[in-house]
């Protein structure tokens, strides 16, 4: 099952779980993580829904492309890795 | 006497005390945080801070104990954008303002809008009014990529004016079930000539009350310094010394005739005029101005007073500013003489007594 992972950053905020899930999208693997940890979302995503501007997300080495409907398709060995970006400062 | 300010920077909410040997730094929340606002603590101590997270966005965090502890509390957000809705994002990206009138909160926007909250930070419900109007979408953005509420001006529990960067001023008279412009006489020199008076094109940079007669209203614009006697029905244009280009205003409290005024050289060029910071203080309502300089720095000054960084306490007396660059200077006598904070502060978003 993928692996979803956060940035330490966040843990000055909110808890970050790492779990693992059988979503096979982007948008359902973070819906996993955000019942683990509600508060977590509205870290994340914008009320929007979209990934907010300054965080990026890589699927096993690649960037996430889709950050509005969070599509990007996951298979079962993908590591998710929710991070800062860098042009957040 | 007025012995707590609080100061809203890049770095962190930093309270600050007057004791003996005069203000001091006494605590410091959200070390790091850009603190884009703050709402000093009312009679019970319950107060909010408005954090503005490079990665992770707005939060906002309530305190019942005057700061000493914090917890994190809803931060106004908007529903679901419409399918081609127009202008910008229905995304908050910044707190810009808050006030508090009776039971409710108000916080302004970038982008612009308005948010009321009457459960004390737990729920925030957007003027829908406003944020409708049919010519918001085209309002432009004064210094971020998108239009603002930075001014937000309660009386009572119907009247509310806010200060818009770049739309104007808009009033409801009706607790918001209509709003309307109200920044007639307000001019822009940074547009073509015949638009120059457009009220829905004007940039405030920030409105302030005269609490006791609350029909007198001051403005620091863009390009000019403008004042209201009639609750900003119609604005008239004063002309202060060494320049009218600034961002901060400070109205007194009680008396209707007196504000205060930092000025700096112009928008290309954001600096005291020979970089040398001095206050504009009017007494006589800007028929004239006096330029106060005592105890401010005089030479190879850089410090730019943003628009929320000049208070008056409610004595009348006691003023504060806090600049871009960190300095802060305190006076005691109406600005008269300004005693600098022995600290070197992050840049100043806003400075509140309370």
């Amino acid at each position: 099952m993928p692996l979803v992972a956060f940035t330490s950053q966040l843990q000055r905020f909110t808890e970050t779980p790492e779990i693992r899930t059988a979503a096979a999208t982007l948008r359902d693997a973070l819906g996993a993580a955000f019942e683990a940890n509600p508060r977590l979302r509205h870290y994340v995503l914008d009320e929007q829904g979209h990934l907010r501007q300054h965080v990026v997300v890589y699927i096993s080495g690649r960037r996430v492309v889709d950050r509005e409907a969070l599509a990007d398709p996951l298979a079962p060995d993908d590591k998710v890795y929710v991070l800062q970006a860098l042009t957040g400062g | 006497m007025v012995d707590r300010a609080w100061v809203a920077s890049r770095k962190g909410l930093i309270e600050l005390r007057r004791r003996a040997g005069g203000w001091s730094v006494a605590r410091t929340s959200f070390v790091g945080d850009p603190v884009s606002m703050v709402l000093p603590p009312d009679a019970s101590g319950r107060m909010v801070a408005a954090l503005n997270l490079g990665h992770f966005g707005v939060k906002l965090h309530a305190s019942d104990d005057a700061g000493a502890t914090w917890r994190e509390v809803a931060a106004p957000a908007f529903g679901p954008q419409p399918e081609g809705a127009t202008g910008p994002a229905w995304k908050v990206v910044m707190v810009w303002a808050m006030e508090r009138q009776g039971g409710t909160l108000y916080a302004g926007t970038l982008p612009g809008a308005l948010f009321r909250s009457i459960d004390g930070a737990q729920s925030w419900q957007l003027d829908e009014v406003l944020w409708n109007q049919p010519g918001r979408p085209a309002w432009s953005g004064g210094g971020y990529d998108t239009p603002g509420i930075h001014s937000i001006s309660p009386v009572g529990d119907d009247t509310v004016l806010v200060g818009v960067s770049c739309a104007g001023a808009w009033i409801t008279r009706d607790g918001g079930a209509h709003w309307g412009q109200t920044a007639h006489g307000m001019r822009a020199d940074y547009m073509p000539p015949e638009q120059a008076f457009d009220p829905d094109v004007q940039d405030p940079h920030a409105i302030a009350r005269c609490a006791a007669l609350p029909d007198v209203l001051w403005c620091q614009h863009h390009n000019g310094i403008f004042r209201s006697t009639n609750g900003g029905v119609r604005w008239d244009e004063l002309h202060a010394p060494l320049s009218s280009f600034g961002f901060a205003v400070a109205a007194h409290p009680a008396d209707p005739l007196t504000a205060w005024f930092v000025p700096a050289v112009k928008d290309q060029c954001r600096v005291p005029v020979d970089r040398a910071l001095a206050v504009n203080r009017t007494r006589d309502g800007g028929a004239t101005f006096e330029t106060l300089r005592a105890g401010l720095p005089q030479h190879d000054c850089y410090d730019l007073v943003y628009r929320h960084g000049l208070a008056i306490a409610d004595d009348g007396t006691t003023l504060m500013m806090g600049s871009t660059t960190g300095g802060v200077w305190a006076s005691d006598d109406a600005g008269d003489h300004w005693t600098a904070l022995p600290a070197r502060l992050p840049p100043v978003y806003a400075l509140r007594f309370g």
